[in-house]
């Protein structure tokens, strides 16, 4: 059942801590057979440097499934790698062939400072959730599921929305580090059900100055954000949460707020190793 | 020995809920907020836990693992969520689902427990839409439902493939608000290392900050563990790779029983392994088995391509042996099925361990449009891991470890036998009996969760006299002490072996000896493997890095725990002589070769109590008793 087997060459970011220098170190990975996943692949690399005592290489991951958002870094400058609409995790050997050089790198963005080698901090995405992406209702004083209809066609929209894993491949494809796909995708998720009207004005402006205050960047439509999206959450998202963002201002009772400042939010990334 | 005493409440089962919460003591608002609650895991259980006790205005504390709790993994169930709602008008009721999934766990769980279960578990749907759950709709704007394995009829609410997610997204955003509003606090990238117990109650954890290494202490007057399930000690499992058993270990060393361990759950319709390199199991929605017919060759060894094996030379088994029920059988009977086919030579695909999912007559029937609509993202995610496109040929598809029914004893309060200590979720034991229908985790772990937490809870909270507890307390000292000295050790064995290579060890043992069909000769084989490789362990395993952020001494915490845990799976698999659930027997079965169950001698929990290092653990039970629904042969024929 093993088909060929390979071997590439891994340039891999190694970095020991926020405060550190990181660096480029390059490992050979022999005997890889085309339906391991890129995390087992690693897997295997990390599994002969522990034996060799040397340190192996840090990356998270938890379900390998593509849902739980935990991997996650750049392969060959894509976030999550070649695939299209893929999470790390669900990137395989067959898409590499034998002597291929393949380089991965952390997310790279202001807001997600590294923690060591390809583990980065996302955790200003909770707090942009904490700001406002819920809706305030008490366990216990909810009315009857099916009283309040939602058409097919707006609840499907909802869940277009919804289903962003939080991953934080927005953030690092984007030239100003932008987090609006993901600010986005929250906003348009509660804003298209009727559950999320109450609050919806309060909502935008919350979380839209918390997202800046963050140190996230602007969106100067790029796409790139919906082009590595492994939930294909479209820019639509961005759309929705400026419409919202007009509405709360222009046409609601809420203080008005001033949109998100223009500021590149990028971070020097040293040329090779 | 243990007090066994499940505080069920007296009057008939459809009161019992309703007068518990009467009598129950309430603590006034004004008081909630001098009470301290540490919650340990950020799924389903902790977070929808964290946010009501954070509504009622308790101080939470919730720990996880992870970066973040958008990472746990209840994130990762795929079909759906379960409700008596009976919106199809088909039949539902709340002693409906209550029957099934007593019957589903093939009487082996508590009736009480099951009842209230379904009791709440329309209220569960009401606060999820409420709270923003985008759930699949009708054309007419109400909720859809689908069928799940076991049930015969359409109470599984879902949102497309990822239920798990919306669910788990809708109860971490209402744990966000109380984050927001002060009443909860968030700890990640801690993993608890151990309970503290003073004056024989639950009073605090010691938790290791996996980012510094360091042993960090919390104090509480209550904590509640939502650490999810052991099938990790399978290695190869539809778990998450963090998964494990530390936390309920570190309870049971302190005190707590442990029920039922060998009851594990194996999900019928996995992606197969394709490698030695395999890190762990894909899971496919079981709602794959609404449209999809199971089927193997009819011929031994026959290797043809699928799509050139004519229909008379196919086998649709489950149709064939559980017409009632047809590929819709519960998880256990679909996974020891699939199982029979591969022992008897017709197993398919490269490595003969799998059998076929086959569309071909649904999409014909419905179009591809329609299975796309319904199934889209599982085709996808079944065509990235194998490059098959499962549209054009059957998927394949074999039996992986899941799910685990057993987990701490608890009584109707969710209360283990520590005082102070909660368990809810996947975590505890106490629903699903010795096997778990589909669409019913996410229920339990809402259910416990935002429900009955939030009532039991304050009742112990209010009926409680408290001591002053404090982390600079001894038993918090001697706690993080021996949790250090147990880590230094580690590091002192210098050995060759990493922990993965013993996880991948430990997991082929538990497989082959106590998977699928487990036998006295077997479960005896391997009560003799697993020590020798404990042994192994703690003389020859190799760690690098120091006592800093270092991922592999995380992993080799977790084995340390699941090879003294494997231990206790396996000795109650031994002496649970019976089939029954997931528990499978082979010295116990019909002539038919279905599962036979033993009431006479085992209608009870086997609970397991800690008696000490290199000790044998100490038997207690808790007899079942069924006074609503008598306990009948599982028939889905």
């Amino acid at each position: 059942m093993e088909k060929n087997k390979f071997s590439i060459t891994l340039r891999v970011w190694k970095q020991k801590d926020a405060s550190s220098k990181g660096y480029f170190e390059s490992y050979k990975v022999e005997g890889i057979i085309p339906d391991m996943s890129f995390l087992e692949m690693i897997d295997v690399l990390n599994e002969k440097l522990i034996k060799q005592g040397k340190e192996p290489i840090f990356f998270e991951s938890d379900c390998r499934e593509g849902i739980c958002g935990c991997c996650g870094f750049v392969v060959d400058g894509n976030p999550h790698g070649p695939d299209e609409h893929s999470t790390v995790c669900q990137l395989h050997m067959r898409r590499f062939k034998e002597g291929d050089v393949v380089t991965i790198e952390p997310f790279r963005a202001k807001s997600f400072p590294i923690i060591k080698d390809l583990i980065v901090d996302r955790s200003a995405l909770d707090k942009i959730i904490a700001a406002g992406g819920y809706i305030s209702v008490n366990v216990g004083s909810a009315p009857d599921a099916n009283t309040i209809p939602v058409d097919k066609n707006t609840a499907e929209k909802a869940m277009d929305y919804a289903t962003c894993i939080g991953c934080g491949a927005c953030v690092a494809s984007c030239p100003n580090s932008a987090a609006m796909l993901f600010t986005g995708a929250k906003i348009a998720h509660l804003a298209y059900l009727p559950q999320g009207k109450p609050e919806r004005t309060k909502r935008v402006l919350n979380m839209i100055k918390v997202m800046d205050s963050l140190g996230f960047g602007n969106c100067t439509n790029e796409y790139e954000c919906e082009a590595v999206c492994p939930k294909e959450i479209k820019v639509g998202a961005i759309a929705k949460m400026n419409r919202e963002f007009l509405f709360a201002n222009f046409l609601s009772e809420e203080e008005p707020q001033l949109p998100p400042v223009f500021h590149k939010s990028t971070v020097d990334v040293p040329e090779d190793e | 020995m243990l007090k066994l005493d499940a505080k069920i409440p007296s009057g008939h089962i459809e009161q019992k809920w309703d007068s518990y919460k009467f009598n129950a003591k309430l603590v006034n608002p004004n008081n909630r907020r001098k009470f301290d609650v540490i919650i340990v895991g950020t799924g389903l259980a902790g977070a929808s836990a964290a946010a009501s006790l954070g509504e009622a205005g308790y101080n939470v504390m919730i720990f996880t693992i992870s970066e973040t709790p958008r990472r746990a993994h209840s994130i990762a169930a795929q079909g759906g969520i379960n409700a008596s709602k009976n919106y199809r008008y088909d039949g539902d009721s709340v002693y409906r689902l209550f029957y099934d999934t007593l019957k589903g766990g093939d009487y082996r769980a508590r009736e009480a427990n099951v009842y209230r279960l379904a009791q709440v578990s329309s209220q569960i749907i009401d606060h999820c839409v409420a709270t923003g759950v985008p759930f699949a709709r009708e054309y007419g704007g109400l909720l859809d439902t689908r069928s799940f394995g076991g049930a015969q009829l359409q109470r599984t609410f879902y949102a497309r493939g990822q239920t798990g997610q919306q669910l788990l997204l809708g109860a971490y955003s209402q744990m966000m608000r109380q984050v927001s509003e002060g009443n909860v606090k968030i700890f990640t990238r801690r993993e608890m290392m151990d309970l503290v117990v003073k004056n024989g109650k639950a009073r605090g954890i010691v938790v290791r900050n996996l980012l510094t290494g360091e042993l960090e202490r919390y104090a509480a007057h209550a904590v509640l563990l939502a650490t999810g399930g052991y099938s990790n000690v399978f290695y190869l499992s539809t778990n998450a790779a963090a998964c494990n058993v530390g936390a309920a270990w570190s309870c049971y060393k302190k005190g707590a029983g442990f029920a039922n361990p060998c009851f594990t759950q194996i999900h019928p319709t996995c992606i197969p392994r394709s490698g030695e390199h395999q890190s762990k199991l894909t899971l496919m929605s079981e709602s794959l088995r609404n449209d999809g017919r199971v089927w193997v060759p009819k011929n031994k060894g026959d290797k043809r391509n699928p799509n050139d094996i004519p229909e008379n030379e196919r086998d649709y088994y489950l149709e064939r042996m559980y017409p009632a029920f047809g590929n819709l059988v519960p998880r256990d009977i679909a996974s020891r099925a699939a199982k029979k086919m591969i022992d008897e030579g017709r197993g398919v695909g490269p490595t003969g361990e799998a059998v076929y999912l086959d569309f071909r007559d649904e999409i014909k029937r419905q179009g591809l449009d329609k299975i796309k609509e319904k199934y889209g993202n599982l085709f996808d995610m079944y065509y990235r891991i194998t490059d098959e496109d499962g549209y054009k040929s059957p998927m394949r598809i074999y039996p992986a470890p899941h799910y685990t029914m057993g987990g701490l004893w608890v009584d109707y309060n969710l209360m283990s036998t520590i005082p102070g200590l909660f368990v809810m979720g996947e975590a505890n034991f106490s629903d699903h009996g010795a096997n778990r229908l589909g669409a019913s985790a996410l229920m339990q772990g809402l259910a416990d969760g935002y429900f009955v937490i939030s009532s039991t809870l304050p009742n112990y909270l209010a009926s409680t006299k408290f001591e002053e507890a404090h982390i600079e307390d001894s038993e918090f000292n001697d706690s993080e002490n021996s949790v250090r000295s147990e880590i230094k050790k580690l590091f002192s064995i210098k050995g060759n072996k990493t922990p993965n290579e013993f996880h991948k060890e430990l997991g082929n043992i538990m497989w082959e000896n106590c998977g699928m069909g487990r036998s006295e000769e077997k479960l005896k084989k391997a009560l003799k493997l697993v020590p020798s490789l404990r042994d192994e362990f703690r003389n020859n395993l190799k760690l690098v890095g120091d006592e800093g952020f270092n991922q592999t001494l995380e992993k080799a915490i977790r084995v340390r725990d699941f090879l003294e845990f494997a231990e206790l799976l396996l000795k109650d698999a031994l002496y649970r002589k019976e089939s029954c659930g997931g528990h499978f027997r082979e010295e116990s079965k019909t002539p038919e070769g279905e599962a036979q169950r033993d009431d006479e001698n085992f209608a009870h929990v086997a609970v397991w109590e800690y008696a000490g290092e290199n000790k044998e653990a100490e038997l207690n039970k808790e007899q079942l008793t069924f006074e609503y629904l008598k306990p009948s042969t599982r028939s889905y024929k």
